[in-house]
C-alpha cells in the first residue's frame, strides 16, 4: 500500500476585503496521508474546516502554505502548485468529488448528469449512459426520472444523483462531503456498499460523515480537524 | 470530446496593451488558451473585456504586446503579421465571432439558410443542396424549426436571431469562438435555453472559447478558467469555481457577493 494523497501542513485562511479586511484563519498545519484502498473520514464540529480541507484538495480552493500531493500512475503532482490546467486534467481522470449540494444543470437529464464525467474521461455517449442507468438503479432513482433535469427533484433525490455522478467514473481519489446527509436507511447502506466497492477496488477515499453509524461502517481511520483548527 | 493536453497553446496573448489617447483600454495583458479551453473575461462596464476582445481577435491594433495564434498546420504565427488571405481565412473558417447583438453578426435582409450557407460558400462550398442540407441541420442544432429556414431574421425573437448566429458561427467548425456577451439583452428563460445550448455544443465540438460577460453564472455554467478585470488590467485569474469560491482580491469578492441569489 503507498499513500496516494498526502498533505503536508496545509494552511488556508480568508481574508474578507469587504469587512475591512479581517483575516479568518480556515485550518493551519494540516498533515494526514490516505492510502489505496483505504478510508479516512475527517470529525470535528461544523466550521472546523472539514469542507475546506476538501476543497482544498479538489483544488477549488488555494492553498496560502502547504503541499497537496498526488501520487498517481508513477506520476507525483503538488496540486496547492499546480496550473489550472493541471487540475482540470486531475478531476478527467484522477479526483472524484461528491459535493453537498448537486450544481444542478437546467435543461440536462439527470441520466446525462451522471453520465458526464465518463464521456468527459472518454467513453463514448452510449456506454456512459448504460453505466449511469446501472448505478441510478442501484441508488433507487426510478427510471421514469432519468430523462428530467434534476432541478425538481427532492432533495435525497438530487443528492443520490450528486452520488451517482461521482462514483461513477473509477477515480483513484474520491472525496465525500456529506454523502448520506439528506438519505434514508435504506439509501444509506447503498451508499456504504458503494463506498466498500471503491476499497476493494483500491481507492482513497476521504470523507466527511456526520452520522456515527455510516462512519463506523466505512472509515478505517479518523482524523480530526479540530486540531488543525487550533493551529489557525 | 474536450482535448486540454494539447500542449501548444491555440492563442496566446503576451503583454497586450492598448491605449486610447491618455485613457487605458487595457494594460499588459497575458495568457494562454488550449484546445477546448473555455476561458471568461469578467469585470464590470468599461474594465477593458471588449477592448480585450477586439485585440483578440485582430479586430484592434494593440499598442504594446502580440497575440500568437496557432495555425492549423501547427505553426504559430504572431496575428499581426498574417497576410491578408490568411486573416481572411481565421475570419471565415477557423474563428467564430458572437456578438452580443445579432444584428451585427447576422445579415437581416437574408433568408436564415442564407445566413448559415453563407460561411460554407466562403469556404468553397458550391452544391446548392448540400449547402440547404447542412444549414438545416444546423437549424436543428440550435432548435430553430425547419420551417424558418427560408424567413429572414428580421422575423425571428431575439433569442432565435441569436440561436441563428451561433450555427451561422459554428457551420465551418471553427476552432476558437469569441462571444461578447451573448446571453446579454435576452429574458431569462430564454438566456438560460441558450446557456444550455452552448454549453452542449461547447462540450460536444471541443471548442475552445473566449467568452466575456459580466454575469458570474454564465461564467460558472461555460468556463474552465476565468480572468478578473478592473480598470483595463487583469486583477485575479484561475480556475472558475477557485475565482468564484475563493476569491481573493476585493473586488473579485465584491462581484461574487454582489449577485442576488434566486
Amino acid at each position: 500500500m503507498f499513500a496516494i494523497l498526502e498533505v503536508i501542513e496545509a494552511r488556508k485562511s480568508f481574508t474578507m476585503h469587504l469587512q475591512g479586511g479581517v483575516c479568518l484563519p480556515a485550518v493551519a498545519g494540516v498533515n494526514f496521508l490516505v492510502h489505496a484502498g483505504e478510508c479516512v473520514a475527517l470529525i470535528g464540529p461544523s466550521g472546523s474546516g472539514k469542507s475546506s480541507i476538501l476543497k482544498m484538495i479538489f483544488g477549488s480552493y488555494r492553498c496560502d502554505e502547504g503541499s497537496i500531493v498526488l501520487r498517481h500512475a508513477d506520476t507525483t503532482t503538488d496540486i496547492a502548485a499546480s496550473e489550472p490546467r493541471r487540475i482540470l486534467a486531475l478531476r478527467r481522470d484522477t479526483i472524484a468529488y461528491v459535493s453537498q449540494f448537486l450544481r444542478a444543470v437546467p435543461r440536462v437529464s439527470a441520466l446525462d448528469v451522471v453520465a458526464e464525467p465518463l464521456v468527459a474521461s472518454g467513453f463514448d455517449r452510449e456506454t456512459a449512459r448504460a453505466r449511469a442507468g446501472i448505478m441510478l438503479q442501484r441508488l433507487n432513482i426510478p427510471e421514469r426520472l432519468w430523462p428530467i433535469p434534476p432541478a425538481t427533484f427532492s432533495g435525497g433525490e438530487q443528492q443520490r444523483v450528486n452520488i451517482a455522478r461521482g462514483f461513477l467514473p473509477v477515480m483513484p481519489l474520491l472525496l465525500l462531503d456529506e454523502p448520506t446527509a439528506s438519505l434514508d436507511a435504506g439509501n444509506c447502506d447503498v451508499v456504504v456498499a458503494l463506498i466498500a466497492e471503491k476499497k476493494r477496488q483500491g481507492v482513497a477515499v476521504v470523507a466527511i460523515v456526520h452520522d456515527a453509524d455510516v462512519r463506523d461502517a466505512i472509515a478505517d481511520r479518523v482524523v480530526d480537524v479540530a486540531a488543525f483548527a487550533a493551529a489557525a | 470530446m474536450t482535448t486540454l493536453n494539447c500542449e501548444r497553446p491555440l492563442l496566446a496573448a503576451e503583454g497586450l496593451s492598448k491605449m486610447y489617447g491618455r485613457i487605458i483600454g487595457c494594460r499588459d495583458v497575458s495568457f494562454e488558451l488550449y484546445e477546448g479551453e473555455v476561458l471568461a473575461v469578467v469585470g464590470e462596464s468599461g474594465s477593458g473585456k471588449s477592448t480585450l476582445l477586439q485585440l483578440l481577435s485582430a479586430q484592434l491594433e494593440p499598442s504594446a504586446g502580440r497575440v500568437v495564434y496557432t495555425m492549423r498546420d501547427g505553426v504559430a504565427r504572431d496575428l499581426a503579421k498574417l497576410g491578408e488571405a490568411e486573416q481572411r481565412f481565421l475570419f471565415r473558417t477557423d474563428w467564430g465571432y458572437v456578438h452580443q447583438d445579432p444584428t451585427l453578426g447576422l445579415r437581416m435582409a437574408v433568408s436564415a439558410g442564407a445566413n448559415v450557407g453563407e460561411r460554407l460558400m466562403a469556404v468553397g462550398w458550391r452544391h446548392y443542396g448540400r449547402i440547404r442540407g447542412a444549414a438545416t441541420e444546423w437549424l436543428d442544432r440550435v432548435e430553430i424549426d425547419r420551417d424558418r429556414i427560408d424567413d429572414v431574421p428580421r422575423t425571428y425573437s431575439g433569442g432565435m436571431r441569436q440561436r441563428l448566429q451561433i450555427a451561422r458561427n459554428l457551420v465551418t467548425r471553427p476552432r476558437l469562438v469569441f462571444m461578447d456577451e451573448p446571453t446579454g439583452g435576452l429574458d431569462v428563460s430564454v438566456q438560460a435555453r441558450l446557456l444550455d445550448l452552448l454549453r452542449g455544443l461547447v462540450f460536444d465540438l471541443g471548442l475552445a472559447v473566449v467568452i466575456v460577460t459580466h454575469d458570474l453564472a454564465v461564467a460558472r455554467l461555460l468556463s474552465h478558467r476565468i480572468i478578473v478585470m478592473k480598470g483595463g488590467e487583469v486583477i485575479e485569474t484561475g480556475l472558475t469555481d477557485q475565482v468564484l469560491d475563493d476569491p481573493r482580491e476585493a473586488y473579485t469578492q465584491l462581484l461574487v457577493s454582489s449577485v442576488l441569489p434566486a
